[in-house]
């Protein structure tokens, strides 16, 4: 029992070294214990890519401002070898890079940062010059005039007047409607509608803010004037269901990005939302990323999004060692849970095992016919893969013509894990019958299920993302499980007969 | 409602004097520490098994023939053409996976032990699955065996309802401690799995008769499907089948494994698997636990010269000898 001696000893530093490291990034950071007593900062990352032909480039990026419910604290632009500067056109900001020679494919970024502040001041400049003549031939004009006419009716004031017209333009049997999208987008419909109406509003490119999002694309949108305020108008969602907070990153609508020099240019936008004291928030421009600044959060963005998930996935590990060796509880695939639980954030819970049992149900079916056709197994679990695919998709295509937005999120179920879980349930089904399977495949819903919760906990999604240090206790947990030698729960009914007598 | 949980709280306790063997401790204690991971493959392919058991001089079912590639399927109907029963095995299934029985045939048809017949085609497939590794763990390729059928002992009639009753001891360091009969039944499908429904015979290894029987964890004194009365079991030829048992120990060197053995009415005991990590109902089936026994084997001095299988059943028929416990039912 000697060898013992020197695993404890490591599984004590282990845990030893866990907390250091976490007490130190308290202190020295100032990162609270607990998400609560926080303020929120969104870093949001443009990522600008294109390719150089060899002589001078210019590029210029549309750059956001303080707006409502915002207030931008930092700004950053990293790109080396070029000149930059921040200029303030009669078109809003703009970061313009510059350098007499480059060639190939080049990457630049902007970096922002917003406060979250319900007490920023709002912009309330009223449009300063008359609305522009709408630009539509005379049939159209006439359908827009009829839109607007309908719209006028139904509507009370601006903001109701512009839904309806929303309304209007989302109704696939409008004649009109049909006819105006012909030849315009719907956004550009909307401003041309608004236009006849004499309706003060412009276009801006808008991001959605999601904590984690990488490569996400400007959306665009249209402000209107409502006589006192800017309100912003999706085209796509008229309902006021579950969304994501906005961010305007264009207010002038000239072009998100304009390039000189270059080709295949490309935009996309990364962002992470972080919780930082209120110390730090004043203080946060002052800390320099130092070199000695080793964790996470000195990674470019991107990276910091996918670590955050990362990150979660030890806690997942955890709670599978302790389900199987303390509980006793069967699943089919050992770390499957874990992974469908990390689709499950993605989608929400009660989305995610509906489409989780539709999935895996059907599949199923189909897989039971497949069995008879006698394929070989590579070629069976192929056709399998095909099969879920085929189902996510009609899937998501009858939930978006039912309009259930939610049965969108499908789309995160890992496809191949999918589908080796059906291949294995089908298989324990013809030998073991249909009560292994709802044992195995109930176990591995109720894992899931219990990862999800710890996942989407916002102490340990906090705790995770910001002490790396856990990860070491998390290790040393796991490696102490893995010496019990007790019995497991299920056993203590399994074996309760022996009990007796 | 409390003291219910009291009692709960207590099992713990009350197992562990009981000296009932855990799926965790056994991994830990015995499966990790008596045996070497590489000798695994020995027992995990039932064609190696195979040929060390011969090598060995312990009978095991007669070879009809192995089918290695997907061209060769179709020989099949070919290979058992003189064979009236046979067994088409993949080699390293596990668990009983796989295991397609044929009691009679005109290689048209083929007559399973339900009665039910199945087709060229269906027999085809069964064979190309166990290629393709639907059986083998982790989805290997496999090549698919196949035997003689087995006929089993007379003295086993009744006792088992579609299948072929097997016996399962375990070995510990070559010394048999624990021994039972698996007992297919209606509800198990003619499989001898225990979490299937079949019957669990503990058996005494003193003289091979049965101690007490389980069927789905609960204690029975009948056998569900032919009403035999299950404590009249004994099992012939009982020294031989331990130390047959006990040999696997030198053909393997693995410290802790299960041996499936049956009776052939002709060819007497038979090798039919190994395994590396048997299953714990055993104790069930024997109403008590294997820790007193395996500890009792593994502070037991051991001389220069390790003693020959026969030595070995000698001292556990002396040391592990139990009275029924149907009585008590």
């Amino acid at each position: 029992m000697t060898s013992k001696v020197p695993f404890y000893i490591a599984v004590i530093a282990l845990v030893i070294i866990g907390i250091a490291m976490s007490i130190i990034r308290h202190q020295t950071y100032n990162v609270p214990w607990v998400p609560g007593e926080t303020r929120q900062i969104w870093d949001i990352e443009a990522r600008i890519e294109f390719t150089a032909r060899g002589k001078e480039v210019k590029a210029s990026l549309a750059a956001p401002s303080t707006q409502s419910g915002y207030t931008l604290i930092n700004e950053s632009a990293s790109s080396p070898g070029y000149g930059i500067s921040y200029n303030s056109t009669s078109s809003g900001r703009r970061i313009e890079w510059t350098i007499r020679e480059a060639s190939g494919p080049q990457t630049i970024y902007y970096r922002s940062q917003f406060l979250v502040d319900e007490n920023t001041k709002r912009d309330v400049t009223p449009p300063s010059q008359p609305m522009p003549e709408p630009k539509l031939p005379s049939l159209e004009l006439s359908a827009g005039k009829a839109l607007v006419e309908l719209a006028r009716q139904r509507s009370a004031d601006n903001s109701s007047f512009t839904r309806e017209l929303i309304k209007a333009l989302n109704e696939p049997e409008s004649q009109n409607a049909s006819l105006l999208l012909h030849t315009n987008n719907k956004t550009n419909a909307l401003y041309a509608l608004l236009s006849i109406a004499e309706i003060p509003s412009r276009i801006v490119g808008v991001i959605e803010l999601e904590d984690g999002r990488r490569r996400q694309n400007v959306q665009q949108m249209i402000e209107v004037w409502t006589g006192e305020d800017w309100q912003l108008f999706s085209i796509s969602a008229t309902q006021d269901g579950k969304q994501h907070p906005l961010l305007i990153w264009d207010q002038s609508n000239v072009s998100l990005l304009d390039l000189m020099g270059g080709s295949n240019s490309r935009v996309a936008f990364s962002m992470i939302a972080r919780n930082i004291s209120p110390t730090e928030a004043t203080e946060s421009k002052a800390e320099a990323d130092g070199l000695l600044n080793f964790s996470i959060h000195s990674l470019p963005l991107e990276e910091q999004a996918m670590f955050k998930t990362i990150m979660m996935i030890p806690i997942g590990a955890l709670i599978v060692v302790f389900l199987r060796i303390i509980v006793g509880l069967k699943t089919s695939g050992t770390f499957m849970p874990v992974l469908i639980a990390v689709a499950f954030v993605q989608t929400q819970l009660v989305t995610g095992i509906v489409g989780f049992l539709l999935i895996v149900g059907v599949g199923l079916i189909i897989r039971s016919y497949l069995s008879r056709l006698n394929l070989l197994l590579v070629a069976r679990i192929s056709a399998v893969i095909i099969t879920v695919i085929l189902i996510i998709s009609i899937f998501t295509v009858v939930a978006f013509k039912v309009g259930l937005t939610e049965g969108l999120s499908i789309t995160f179920f890992p496809m191949i894990i999918l589908s080796w879980t059906i291949e294995r349930m089908s298989i324990l089904w013809e030998e073991e019958g249909g009560k292994e399977v709802m044992l195995q495949g109930g176990g591995s819903l109720i894992t899931a299920i219990l990862v999800y919760i710890a996942m989407t906990n916002e102490y340990l999604q906090h705790l995770t993302f910001n002490f790396v240090g856990l990860q070491l206790i998390v290790l040393a947990g796991i490696l102490v499980l893995g010496t019990y030698t007790g019995y497991r729960l299920t056993e203590l009914r399994r074996f309760k007969p022996l009990v007796k007598d | 409602m409390l003291s219910t949980l009291i009692d709960l709280a207590k099992i713990p306790s009350r197992l562990k004097s009981k000296g009932v063997l855990g799926m965790n401790q056994r991994n830990h204690a015995f499966i990790g520490r008596y045996n070497d991971r590489a000798k695994y493959p020995l027992v995990d392919d039932k064609l190696k098994t195979k040929i060390i058991a011969q090598r060995h001089g312990a009978t095991t079912p007669e070879m009809i023939g192995v089918i290695r590639n997907q061209a060769e399927v179709k020989l099949i109907h070919d290979m058992v053409k003189d064979w009236p029963g046979f067994v088409i095995k993949p080699a390293q299934g596990s668990g009983g996976k796989g295991i397609l029985v044929i009691v009679d045939h005109d290689q048209q048809r083929y007559k399973k032990p339900s009665g039910n017949e199945t087709s060229r085609q269906e027999v085809e497939r069964h064979v190309s699955n166990v290629l393709s590794g639907l059986f083998s763990l982790g989805g290997k390729t496999d090549v698919a065996i196949v035997e003689n059928l087995i006929l089993f002992d007379d003295c086993f009639d009744g006792f088992t309802y579609e299948g072929v009753p097997d016996v399962r001891i375990i070995v510990f360091k070559g010394y048999p401690v624990m021994a039972m009969m698996r007992c297919s039944t209606a509800a198990s499908d003619g499989k001898a799995n225990l979490h299937q429904g079949a019957v669990g015979v503990g058996l005494d290894i003193a003289s091979g008769k049965a101690i007490r029987a389980v069927q789905f964890e609960k204690p029975l004194t009948h056998h569900p499907d032919t009403k035999v009365d299950l404590s009249t079991l004994v099992v012939p030829d009982w020294r031989r089948l331990l130390e047959l048992a006990c040999s696997a120990w030198e053909m393997t060197g693995l410290g802790y494994m299960g041996t499936d053995m049956v009776l052939d009415r002709t060819k007497g005991p038979m090798v039919l698997e190994l395994n590396a990590r048997p299953g714990l109902s055993i104790q069930i089936a024997n109403g008590t636990g294997l820790i007193p026994r395996l500890r009792h084997i593994e502070n037991l001095e051991v001389p220069i010269k390790y003693p020959t299988p026969e030595q070995r059943v000698e001292y556990c028929v002396q040391q592990f000898s139990t009275e029924t416990k149907f009585n008590y039912m």
